[in-house]
């Protein structure tokens, strides 16, 4: 992956959130033991998220001749092995490769449909050196863009590339930029949007953990573009790594001069503070966003007036999203026609994806706008996790909806996954199989839109709780007939009457999972069922007379005491008793125990 | 909670406060940071400590309390010695993470947001950990443990029991 040349080996251990996670820090100070107490000479660095998460522990090697090779599952046992055998005998362990410049490997299809644009530097570059981001062309189109374009000219060029905003609704950028300039004002504002909120995502955390540069130059370009000279960074406090990676770079890039007064001899000065996001779901929307900036509750407010006219203290702000800012600097260096190459007619571009759920590869992929759904689910992401059929992914979190199996076929731009009725929204994937079930879904994104509704509106606040009330009423076996029909109703109602995006998109998981799987609604409510054998008050654990063994193993992990049973005698459950925890059949292993 | 020192009385308690709004202008866009601040020095938000920030920087009761109340990030009560934050993400969510919540509410017999009696541990969903691709996971302290089962969960409040010889 990184071409830059050594005169020895290098080892580059992958420390994001999810590589720290699996252990990555243990694993980087087994290397720093071995290459301490060794005579060969290695360096040994580290980098960002480089994708392919559900390898983690991942290690690069880059051998002297620049060539690369990645391991996977790396543990510090591992890691001594690899130090042995790559570094000091020259063989490289090749049942552990996961990626190679010089080598097949069975994940070479996990990268073959990417396309990396946004995430160019992420787990390449070490994220707190600002070095190896200037090598990989860091603040190369800043430079350009003071040097020899106008602010006009900056806009033209985004306007042209079709970048569109890739914090959810998709509305295109250089509008947005020409919007903020035009409006009047002396003291104009930039503002991140690196909230994050959709449970389950985290693109925007892995470029701000793995290229912090990329975000500061695209807000410094937005800066130059509408006339504003100071940029704030939202972010959720609950990214540490993020936090503590930005303000490295922040920092760094004062030292350079490219961030303060002056900037490369010209009159144009940036400066960039960060604000950290306190735990609310709903500082995700703009103008709530500006709100919790300026120190209250993180409401929304009415627009118009829109940011770019009254903003951060009434002053006009851009805001967008991390992912938008990190394809500016791109698209200044290359020109917008080679960033248009990329996507569809309405949709240029690539946007990055969190792969995750019941995905057998999990991971950031970053793909060109366009590609069929199909493409990332099996050639990227290998299929389910569980090898079982494929149900339903779901697509921009509590405000999106599911495509269902039968559109797998579906292209992913703005307007094809828009017909869905599912949307782009930031990058969030989630993958379901057959043991999940729809209206479980739909459950668990209403409580987590109820929990998180301001409050401000009525039918935000109280109609997704009666919503609420009625999908775990279905999920316990107690749905009636005209259950359905309320929801839709209700939907509708919320949607017309909410202030804000939570409230007018909330009813959309119900809506398409209604669409879609309107017959699982249906068993739960007429037949008492649950299709995919998942809500407790409509299944039964049940043990099959002539596979039980009587090995007892059930009985003791049971914590209710629910089973049982003599040393080699068949097992009985006691369904009163019994809560359904599943403990017992995943400890069977003669397949014995199932739900019915 | 033995909050106050009792020998020289205001003054140790408070230092942490001190320092922290000496950092601050103690305006209103000051407020979320100041809280922050205060949350990692004392672990929440303590009342009395509330009532001096708004003694001190003129800032009303209502905001402060208003702003405490409404993001869920602030604490206005103890947590107990070790956080255990269990992830309710989607894709923990889609690997079966509720179950885990039951299991751990059951093995220390608090609900979610509780504290156990002996104070020992406090459980708390979050929303994604980050580490969707270990789903289901939790973090106790600083440590991660993924591709959790009900079963795994259990074993590992009982590890953390047996080490203290409990
Ligand atoms: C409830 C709600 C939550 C949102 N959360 C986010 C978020 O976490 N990140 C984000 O970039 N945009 C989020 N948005 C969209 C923002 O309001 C805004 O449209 C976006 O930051 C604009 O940036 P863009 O044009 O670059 O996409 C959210 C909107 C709503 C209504
Ligand atoms: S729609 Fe919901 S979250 Fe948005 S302003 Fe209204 S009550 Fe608040
Ligand atoms: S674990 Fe399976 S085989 Fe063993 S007693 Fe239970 S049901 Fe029978
Ligand atoms: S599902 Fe859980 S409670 Fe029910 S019998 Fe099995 S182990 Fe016991
Ligand atoms: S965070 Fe480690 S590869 Fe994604
Ligand atoms: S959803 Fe649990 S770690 Fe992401």
């Amino acid at each position: 992956m990184n071409n830059l040349r050594n005169d020895y080996y290098k080892i580059v251990v992958g420390l994001g959130s999810c590589g720290i996670a699996a252990g990555a820090n243990k694993v980087y100070d087994t290397f720093k033991g071995i290459i301490e107490k060794s005579d060969v000479p290695v360096t040994l660095d580290e980098t960002g998220c480089m994708g392919m998460c559900y390898k983690e522990v991942l290690v690069e090697v880059i051998n002297p001749d620049g060539k690369s090779v990645i391991y996977g599952e790396v543990t510090p046992e591992k890691a001594n092995k690899i130090f042995e055998s790559h570094i000091v005998e020259g063989r490289p362990v090749v049942e552990w490769i996961v990626k190679a410049d010089d080598m097949e490997t069975s994940e070479d299809s996990f990268f073959s449909k990417q396309m990396r644009i946004v995430l160019r530097r992420c787990g390449v570059i070490n994220p707190e050196s600002i070095d190896e981001a200037i090598a990989m062309d860091a603040y190369k189109a800043i430079e350009k863009a003071v040097k020899t374009m106008t602010p006009e000219q900056v806009i033209e060029e985004v306007l042209n590339s079709g970048l569109r905003g890739r914090g959810g609704a998709g509305f295109p950028t250089g509008m947005k930029w020409k919007f903020a300039r035009s409006s009047e004002g002396s003291t104009k504002y930039i503002v991140c949007n690196a909230d994050e909120g959709d449970p389950g995502a985290f693109m925007d955390r892995s470029v701000l953990e793995g290229d912090p540069h990329s975000v500061i130059e695209g807000m410094m370009i937005a800066g130059y573009a509408i006339g504003a000279e100071e940029g704030y960074i939202y972010v959720r406090a609950e990214y540490p790594l993020a936090i503590k990676r930005l303000k490295i770079a922040i920092k760094d890039a004062e030292e350079r001069g490219f961030l303060g007064k002056n900037i490369f001899g010209t009159d144009f000065s940036f400066k960039i503070k960060i604000k950290e996001g306190a735990g609310a779901f709903v500082c995700g929307e703009e103008t709530a966003l500006l709100a919790s900036i300026e120190g209250k509750r993180g409401m929304p407010r009415i627009r118009p007036p829109f940011p770019a006219v009254k903003g951060l203290w009434e002053k006009p702000t851009n805001i967008n999203n991390v992912e938008t800012y990190a394809n500016v600097p791109y698209i200044i260096l290359h020109g917008a026609a080679e960033y248009a190459k990329y996507g569809t007619e309405k949709s240029r571009g690539t946007k990055v994806f969190a792969l995750a759920g019941k995905i057998a590869k999990g991971g950031l992929v970053e793909v060109p706008m366009g590609i069929p759904l199909r493409e990332i689910i099996y050639d990227i992401g290998g299929g389910t996790s569980s090898g079982k059929k494929f149900k339903a992914v779901q697509m921009g979190g509590p405000s999106g909806g599911c495509i269902p199996a039968e559109l797998i076929d579906t292209i992913i731009d703005y307007d094809s996954v828009n017909q869905t009725g599912a949307i782009m929204g930031s990058g969030g994937m989630i993958v379901m199989d057959e043991d999940n079930c729809m209206i479980d879904i739909a459950r668990f994104f209403l409580t987590f839109t109820q929990k998180e509704s301001c409050g401000k509106c009525t039918f935000c606040r109280i109609g997704t709780k009666r919503m609420l009330e009625i999908l775990e009423r279905i999920t316990k076996g107690e749905g009636k007939e005209g259950d359905i029909e309320l929801l839709e109703e209700l939907s509708m109602n919320i949607k017309k009457n909410s202030l804000c995006g939570l409230g007018q998109t909330a009813p959309n998981p119900v809506l398409t999972t209604i669409k879609y799987f309107r017959h699982e609604y249906e068993a739960h409510i007429r037949d008492k069922k649950c299709p995919a054998k998942q809500c407790k008050a409509l299944i039964e654990y049940k043990i099959l007379e002539d596979k039980c063994t009587g090995c007892t193993a059930c009985s003791r992990v049971c914590p209710v005491k629910a089973i049982s049973g003599e040393v080699k005698k068949v097992h009985k459950i006691d369904s009163s008793i019994c809560t359904r925890c599943g403990a017992c059949k995943a400890t069977c292993r003669f397949g014995a125990i199932i739900v019915e | 909670m033995a909050n106050k020192c009792c020998c020289n009385g205001r003054s140790r308690y408070f230092d942490k406060f001190d320092e922290i709004l000496s950092k601050y202008e103690g305006k209103e866009a000051d407020l979320i940071p100041i809280l922050q601040n205060i949350q990692d020095a004392y672990g929440y938000l303590p009342q009395d400590i509330l009532d001096e920030l708004c003694n001190r920087t003129g800032l009303h009761p209502s905001q402060v309390m208003g702003v405490a109340t409404f993001y869920s990030q602030f604490r206005l009560k103890p947590t107990g010695e070790n956080l255990i934050k269990l992830c309710f993400g989607t894709a923990c969510h889609v690997n079966g993470a509720e179950k885990v919540a039951e299991a751990l509410a059951d093995e220390l017999k608090i609900e979610i947001g509780g504290t156990t009696e002996d104070g020992r541990f406090t459980l708390e969903t979050v929303a994604c950990l980050g580490c969707c691709s270990l789903a289901p996971v939790m973090m106790i302290g600083d440590e991660t443990y993924g591709r959790l089962t009900p079963d795994k969960a259990r074993k590992i409040i009982r590890g953390f029991y047996k080490n203290w010889g409990e």
